[in-house]
């Protein structure tokens, strides 16, 4: 079964168990194990692999050469039968037929090690497929281990602290409300700066004799004495 | 190997500068595995947990328990969770003992810059995510 088939199997069960057992220590081993009779089989094969091909380079030297004195032979033994002499044209295809038994048994040889090659490339090929897939069993394990024993801490620290005994809920409004006072509070203070900033300029303005208030005052006045002025000529 | 603690110094830094908002502080907790606990101003309701296996840095956003879901709603919530997680960027659903979360997972060699672009994604989503579906939970 895949990990996560076992990771599921065991989530099914009790979550509990996550931090112990998926592959347990013993697993584990094996694992280990498996890996390294995987990874010595690699070497072995690497070996083996380098001699068979050294040998397969021989064989392939061999038959060039019997072909070569195949022909060098046959162009003998035709110039032995043109020149009639019948018996050491005879000599000479026996030492034909020599060569071409030669020729081919290295070329049975040399099928033989092409096939011992190929098959120990494909033995280095599944060796290393063996060792990822038991190098990500082994990582997967563990992670979940991990994660599941990192949670197990989280949840004794949130219960601890207390803050957590809040629902989600309640978190989502004390953050909003936290933005919101945020919002408000940059909200008060800008207009507490523009006002205090209009207040100056008012009284800037006063000062110097200008602004509404100012020709208020100056127009009561300017009643005031009006009526005086009245009331002195009645 | 380099300590989780380690590898996340300075990342409080990192983390403040990407969401240019409140400060950032990191705590590590006790326990068998390392994990570190990453507050965030304005949202200390949603701390991030990060943890590290020899495979991976984890990084974990606590959102609801399963019982806070309204029973009615549960089987459409969980049907747009997963619709969901493909579309939300570098953070995931997932489920932890019964508590629902939001998490970002790295590759054990990922830098700082890396993790905190995480953290700062993984924050903003889950805020994000708790808002749009607040109305699922009782």
């Amino acid at each position: 079964m895949s990990v996560i088939g076992k990771i599921a199997t065991l989530i099914k069960g009790s979550t509990r168990e996550l931090g112990e057992s998926i592959i347990d220590a013993n697993g584990v081993r094996i694992y280990e194990q498996e890996i390294r009779a995987a990874r010595d089989a690699i070497t072995k094969a690497k070996t083996d692999l380098t001699g068979v091909m050294a040998k397969e380079m021989q064989s392939a030297r061999d038959i060039e050469r019997a072909r070569a004195e195949i022909t060098r032979l046959e162009n003998l033994a035709l110039e032995a039968l043109e020149k009639d002499k019948e018996s050491l044209a005879e000599e000479v295809a026996a030492k034909v037929a020599e060569q071409e038994a030669e020729l081919e048994k290295q070329t049975q040889l040399h099928a033989e090690y092409a096939l011992q090659a190929n098959r120990l490339k494909d033995l280095i090929k599944a060796s290393d497929a063996r060792i990822r897939e038991h190098e990500r069993e082994v990582q997967m394990a563990k992670t979940t281990e991990s994660v599941y024993k990192a949670t197990q801490t989280i949840s004794e620290s949130i219960g601890s602290s207390g803050s957590k005994l809040m629902s989600a809920r309640e978190s989502l409004e004390r953050i909003k409300k936290r933005h919101e006072d945020l919002a408000d509070r940059m909200s008060a203070a800008e207009t507490l700066d523009k006002e205090l900033g209009t207040k100056a300029l008012e009284a800037k303005l006063a000062e110097a004799g200008i602004g509404e208030d100012v020709q208020r005052k100056a127009k009561v006045m300017e009643r005031l004495r009006a009526r005086a002025a009245a009331g002195k000529a009645a | 190997m380099q300590s989780l603690q380690e590898r996340l110094d300075g990342l409080d830094a990192l983390i403040e500068a990407r969401l240019s908002g409140g400060t950032v502080s990191l705590q590590p907790i006790p326990g068998e595995v390392p994990v570190v606990q990453v507050v965030i101003g304005g949202r200390e309701e949603l701390p991030i947990f990060v943890t590290a296996s020899p495979d991976q840095i984890l990084c974990i956003c606590y959102l609801w328990r399963d019982t806070e879901i309204r029973p009615d709603k549960r089987l459409e919530l969980l049907e747009l969770m997963l619709d969901l997680s493909p579309a939300m960027p570098l953070s995931s659903f997932g489920r932890v003992e019964g508590r629902y979360v939001l998490f970002g997972a790295l590759s054990s060699e990922a830098s700082r810059g890396e993790i905190a672009n995480d953290i700062a994604a993984l924050s903003d989503n889950a805020l994000d995510a708790l808002d749009a579906l607040a109305e699922y939970l009782e």
